[in-house]
């Protein structure tokens, strides 16, 4: 029988990686769990109050958009809109080339992920250099990131430091700590040197206008703190009702994405720096991202849209904990990637279209997302979508279930294969006529056949 | 420009106009955020050093501290908030050598920067920096060493009422522990753009 896409993926994955996955996924998840649960006295209700939040938030964002863009404007920024994922790069290069700009330093961003701005601003000679420890390594490696939170997830110390060998940033050391240093030396003067500095955005406060980022390292604030043009790109998705709000969603974003009470730094930026401030940018744009979320919006599977990209869904995910991210073939891995891909890759869906079937539909990835969205229902959705539009990988390894709709819808028929089942039970497994089912029988066993009983129950219960 | 954002915005309306309703703005009580271990109110400040000290934050208590601290780890170039400096020159012996305005062409040269912080939550142990009241960004992350001078005044009980009193400041930081990152292997090492340490200074 054929296999899907990721099964390969994973049985491609070499032992010790997915041993580090997993390993590093699950301590994440236990931290997680126990912090919420000794921190709070309800943690399910603040959830399902955040996912309420987020739910208002994007189900009225004909409202919100146009009054945080006014509050933008009235704190100083400039905002753009960008529909698609060109027009944001396009976009980001205008401002740069407006300026005369030619470097960029890059705080950590999904949406320049998705977008795949680096590369864009890489062929028009411009140098948007990551800053993220991280994301840095990746961008050194040409690789891509494995997970939303921890994007070297997938590699090893080893490997670290002979990319910063290859790349002149010292004899080859392995010790974290010196590699951290030598990211630290190199870096700084890099955020000294360049122009722009480009961050997301974690929420927008539509009450004040405020951008809020969480970070550990300190590289967004370096970001802002250097260069004298700051670039946000921010999803129309992030908005947050009132500055409030915030208290929910940065209690459970910490919480879920690294099992810390809060990030290190929890930056309220609303504008260009203070007059008298030295240090800081003169010019801050604000580019609202489209890029198939209003697609996603009129989907029946727009409660994704609250995702606030803390990965917990990954690292509790017994699909990801085995296949790793890359296996996801698409920016956002893990169950969120698995129904978010798929939607924001528009016509190329069909491409994608085996994602929703990369789960066991245990149900873990909704009982730990911090805004409560229901992953496993919007995964059969998709599913159901896939099958609807006849996108080939939505079926690849299912059972074909034509032969079962028959007999179930024709009493006859059924009574006869009851039957049939009995043979199951004399017969060897090898002889089944389904090649489905040898298939599934080769790795499990059967328990002894019983069919036919209930209505022998039946019967006599009726009689007496 | 504005044609693509009517473009969104139209996307945006069409989408949400078949919704029978739209969700409402939950209410819930700032209960639903407080934490279970939170100490009774009026021994903030302990508990804001306790907390500070659990997210490996380094707590001074007076200048003199302050100068045992950065002799100890050999940190004798630095900045100071020249606002600052009066009240603090008098602890620095003459072998220290600090300066008042930060050259950003020298950022290697400063081991520590003094700045002031505009308030704490003690709830988190964090520190609240703002643009208005910091001299320099760049003197408040580029050195090793980051030294928040705050008055006793200045102190939040928890998130909600830090949040409440966000100040009218286009930068506000909120700064619990020194720099850190996790990227490697999941071990954590501190220090990573930003100060490996990070201290506080309650001054009265």
């Amino acid at each position: 029988m054929a296999t899907q896409l990721i099964d390969r993926f994973a049985a491609d994955l070499p032992p010790d990686k997915r041993a580090s996955v997993y390993q590093s996924t699950k301590a994440t998840h236990e931290k997680r769990t126990k912090l919420l649960f000794d921190h709070f006295a309800d943690p399910n209700h603040l959830r399902a109050t955040a996912g309420e939040i987020k739910q208002h938030v994007i189900e009225n964002l004909d409202t919100y958009l146009p009054i945080v863009e006014a509050k933008l404007a009235a704190n100083g920024a400039k905002v753009h809109w960008a529909a698609t994922a060109e027009s944001a790069c396009a976009t980001v290069l205008g401002i740069m080339k407006a300026r005369g700009a030619t470097k960029m330093v890059k705080a950590k961003t999904m949406v320049s992920e998705e977008i795949g701005l680096a590369e864009y601003l890489g062929k028009h000679g411009i140098e948007a250099l990551e800053t993220d420890l991280g994301e840095f390594i990746v961008q050194i490696d040409h690789d891509h990131p494995s997970h939303i939170v921890r994007p070297i997830i997938h590699k090893n110390r080893r490997e670290i430091a002979r990319s910063f060998e290859r790349e002149g940033l010292g004899d080859y050391n392995d010790d974290p700590g010196t590699i951290t240093r030598r990211a630290r030396k190199f870096l700084r003067h890099k955020y000294l040197a360049a122009d722009v500095g480009l961050t997301g955005a974690n929420f927008v406060s539509v009450e004040s206008g405020r951008i809020v980022l969480v970070t550990n390292e300190g590289n967004s604030r370096f970001s802002l703190a250097a260069p004298k043009v700051h670039i946000a790109l921010v999803g129309i998705e992030k908005l947050v009702p009132r500055d409030r709000d915030l208290g929910v969603l940065l209690n459970l974003l910490a919480r879920s994405a690294t099992a810390q009470q809060l990030t290190v730094y929890t930056e309220f930026i609303s504008g260009p720096r203070a007059a008298g401030q030295p240090d800081g940018p003169e010019e801050m744009h604000v580019v609202f991202v489209d890029n198939g979320r209003t697609e996603v919006l009129a989907s029946e599977c727009r409660e994704i849209l609250r995702c606030i990209r803390c990965g917990a869904c990954l690292n509790v995910c017994p699909i990801y904990r085995q296949a790793s991210g890359h296996a996801y073939r698409s920016v956002y891995p893990g169950p969120v990637g698995a129904v978010l891909s798929p939607l924001l890759a528009g016509k190329q869906f069909p491409e994608l279209a085996d994602l929703p079937k990369a789960s066991s539909l245990c149900g873990a990835c909704q009982e730990v997302c911090p805004v409560n969205i229901p992953i496993p229902d919007l995964l059969l959705r998709l599913r159901a979508r896939g099958k609807a539009e006849g996108a080939p990988r939505a079926a690849v390894a299912s059972p074909p279930m034509g032969a079962w709709a028959l007999l179930a819808s024709q009493p006859a028929a059924w009574k006869a294969a009851l039957l049939g089942g009995r043979l199951l039970n004399v017969l060897p497994t090898k002889f089944i006529p389904v090649p489905a089912l040898r298939a599934w029988e080769e790795k499990r066993t059967l328990p002894a056949w019983q069919g036919g009983r209930f209505r022998q129950w039946m019967r006599e219960r009726r009689k007496s | 420009m504005s044609t693509e954002r009517n473009e969104i915005l139209a996307r945006v309306r069409a989408a949400l106009a078949p919704l029978p309703r739209r969700a409402p703005l939950p209410e819930w009580d700032h209960e639903l955020i407080q934490l279970r271990a939170a100490q009774p109110p009026g021994d903030t400040w302990a508990q804001f050093f306790q907390r500070f000290a659990a997210v490996n934050g380094t707590p001074l208590k007076s200048g003199a501290e302050l100068v045992a601290l950065l002799e100890q780890g050999g940190w004798r170039r630095g900045y100071c908030d020249p606002a600052l400096w009066p009240a603090l020159e008098g602890f620095f012996p003459a072998a220290f050598q600090v300066e008042t305005t930060f050259d950003r062409a020298r950022v290697d040269d400063y081991d520590f920067g003094i700045t002031a912080a505009v308030g704490a939550v003690a709830e988190t142990g964090t520190l609240i920096l703002s643009d208005r009241g910091t001299s320099s960004r760049l003197a408040a992350l580029a050195p090793w060493v980051h030294v928040a001078v705050v008055r006793p005044d200045q102190i939040h009980s928890d998130l909600s009422a830090a949040l409440a009193a966000l100040p009218d400041d286009p930068n506000i930081v909120w700064v619990t522990g020194p720099s850190k990152t996790a990227d490697v292997e999941g071990i954590l090492i501190e220090g990573v753009h930003g100060p490996g340490v990070q201290a506080a200074l309650l001054l009265g």
